[in-house]
């Protein structure tokens, strides 16, 4: 065992025990914590493959952004004895059928794939080589994905103002 | 010279040397975890004795001064007290929660210490997205904040927390673009080139108006990200009883209380390195006996004094100006703070199009 493939197991093993744990739990604010580090150990994922600018965006816009309203709205919505019900036996059943049959797919797709390693040098994904791929306008640019996001944001942003102001 | 590069790369060479590479690994993570800790701690304890001095000063008072020679003991003694006193688990609080708050804050702040460069060389990573990460890291400290005040179940430390979730997630924004101004100028990430690119001037002196402006947004919205005075209305005491640590007690509220100094002095360090040229010594253009002097200092001694100075502006902050009340709060950042630095970084990346910058 090399030191990498150490880590790389116990952050495995922390997302798989804090995801399962995140959608168990009945104490909403705890879901949210577990949540959260799913996501901080997925943001040290990427740092082991040296993702450097994808693990801090993981950790600034989901961690940083994304728990932190979900934290807020329930800070702002539930009290702390507030537990949820438990799911009818119904719903429990259809959900674990659901996602053994999500996992089964995935696990019968990625075995049988046989992936290929590639021969080609690693490119060393800088900031710089980043940015000019955003705003790049020919064939595999992202300059247009980029500007339709934006804009379907910002009318997100326009929706919600309209529906929250007073009237 | 004062390289710290070789010095590393030989310990380094060394431990792989006597050890195999897991464990010349987990030897060297080891060190440098008790060499940050130890740093912290020391650290944070002579901020808090320069924070009371420095405010008896402002207040015409002595400050401490019994234990040892001008008091220099005292916050050690508060240590062990703090370490001696029991720890009040609250029967109705989430236990979970309420008790990992206080390491989420402090993990979060020594994980940022990790990628300051201290000297040449003497930086535990030096990654290529250094400010990225330090204030992608430093956005998680809030997290600790928002669930101490819930988890604790008591109204004020909830509506401490909101307060302070509030300030800290809309000044980040004006951190970040004051930054970002720096960024567009150095035309990098990476703490250690941003500091290459000051070797002929810093970027406070050769950025023109632009970088003064963003360094003194830098400075107000970083005392505000720190939840420090005149900011502090998340922790008022006269009307909060101090806000989302209210219910914490011996080593867990001194968790809190240190990761708040760490927080402030990772603020200052930042604006040393991004701002003040880093471990670079002070030069004037075409003065080479003075600049000659000035490089016999060694840069550890100058990075700690420009960082010391940075906190003394933020702790004269502190105790001359009173507090804002939330509306004024906000419409500081959103109405004035927010606009200015857009505009700000706009003019910025501008002058680094045209070259105009030095």
């Amino acid at each position: 065992m090399t030191g990498p493939k150490i880590i790389f197991y116990i952050l495995a093993a922390a997302i798989v025990v804090f995801s399962v744990l995140s959608v168990a739990d009945r104490r909403i604010l705890r879901a949210a914590i577990y949540l959260l580090f799913v996501l901080v150990a997925m943001a040290g994922l990427y740092y082991m493959m040296n993702f450097q600018f994808l693990a801090a965006v993981q950790l600034i816009i989901y961690a940083g952004g994304i728990v932190v309203l979900i934290i807020f709205s329930i800070l702002l919505t539930s009290q702390i004895n507030s537990k949820l019900d438990p799911p009818k036996l119904g719903n429990l059943l259809l959900g674990v059928i659901t996602a053994i049959g999500g996992i089964a797919i995935s696990a019968v797709t990625i075995v049988k794939y046989g992936f290929t390693p590639a021969n080609q040098p690693a490119i060393e994904p800088t900031m710089r080589t980043i940015g000019h791929q955003l705003m790049d306008t020919s064939e595999y640019g992202y300059a247009l994905p980029f500007e339709v996001i934006g804009i379907l944001l910002l009318a997100a942003l326009v929706g919600t103002i309209f529906i929250a102001r007073k009237t | 010279m004062y390289d710290f590069a070789p010095l590393i790369d030989s310990i380094n060479t060394w431990l792989n040397g006597h050890l195999s590479p897991l464990w010349a690994g987990i030897v060297s993570m080891v060190l440098l975890g008790v060499a940050i800790l130890a740093f912290y701690a020391v650290l944070g304890l002579y901020l808090v004795y320069a924070e009371r001095k420095i405010c008896a000063r402002m207040q015409n008072r002595l400050g401490p001064n019994r234990v040892g020679p001008g008091g220099l003991f005292q916050t050690i003694a508060d240590l062990i007290k703090l370490l001696l006193k029991e720890l009040i688990y609250i029967q109705n609080a989430d236990a979970l929660l309420f008790n990992i708050a206080p390491f989420i804050v402090i993990v979060a702040s020594i994980m940022a210490i990790g990628s300051i460069p201290f000297a040449k060389g003497l930086q535990a990573v030096d990654l290529n997205i250094g400010v990225l990460y330090i204030l992608a890291i430093s956005s998680m400290g809030v997290i600790g904040v928002l669930i101490a005040g819930w988890a604790s179940n008591n109204k004020y430390s909830v509506i401490g927390a909101m307060r302070s979730g509030a300030q800290v997630i809309s000044y980040e924004l004006s951190v970040g673009l004051a930054l970002l101004c720096i960024i567009t100028y150095a035309g990098s990430m990476q703490l250690s080139e941003i500091i290459k690119s000051q070797e002929d001037g810093w970027w406070l002196f050769k950025g023109h108006i632009p970088a003064v402006i963003a360094f003194v947004i830098y400075l107000i919205a970083g005392t505000a990200e720190t939840n420090r005075g005149p900011f502090d209305l998340a922790e008022a005491e006269s009307e909060l009883t101090a806000g989302f640590h209210t219910e914490y007690s011996g080593i867990k509220f001194a968790f809190f209380f240190l990761a708040e100094y760490m927080n402030m002095f990772i603020i200052a360090a930042l604006a040393t390195t991004l701002f003040l040229g880093g471990w670079l010594p002070f030069h004037i253009y075409n003065f080479t006996f003075f600049n000659n002097l000035m490089d016999y200092i060694p840069p550890v001694i100058w990075f700690f004094t420009k960082t010391a100075f940075v906190i003394y502006v933020m702790m004269w902050f502190k105790w001359t100006f009173p507090r804002l009340r939330i509306d004024q709060l906000l419409a500081l950042e959103w109405k004035y703070l927010l606009p200015i630095s857009l505009l700000n970084l706009m003019v910025i990346s501008f002058l680094t199009l045209m070259q105009w910058h030095f």
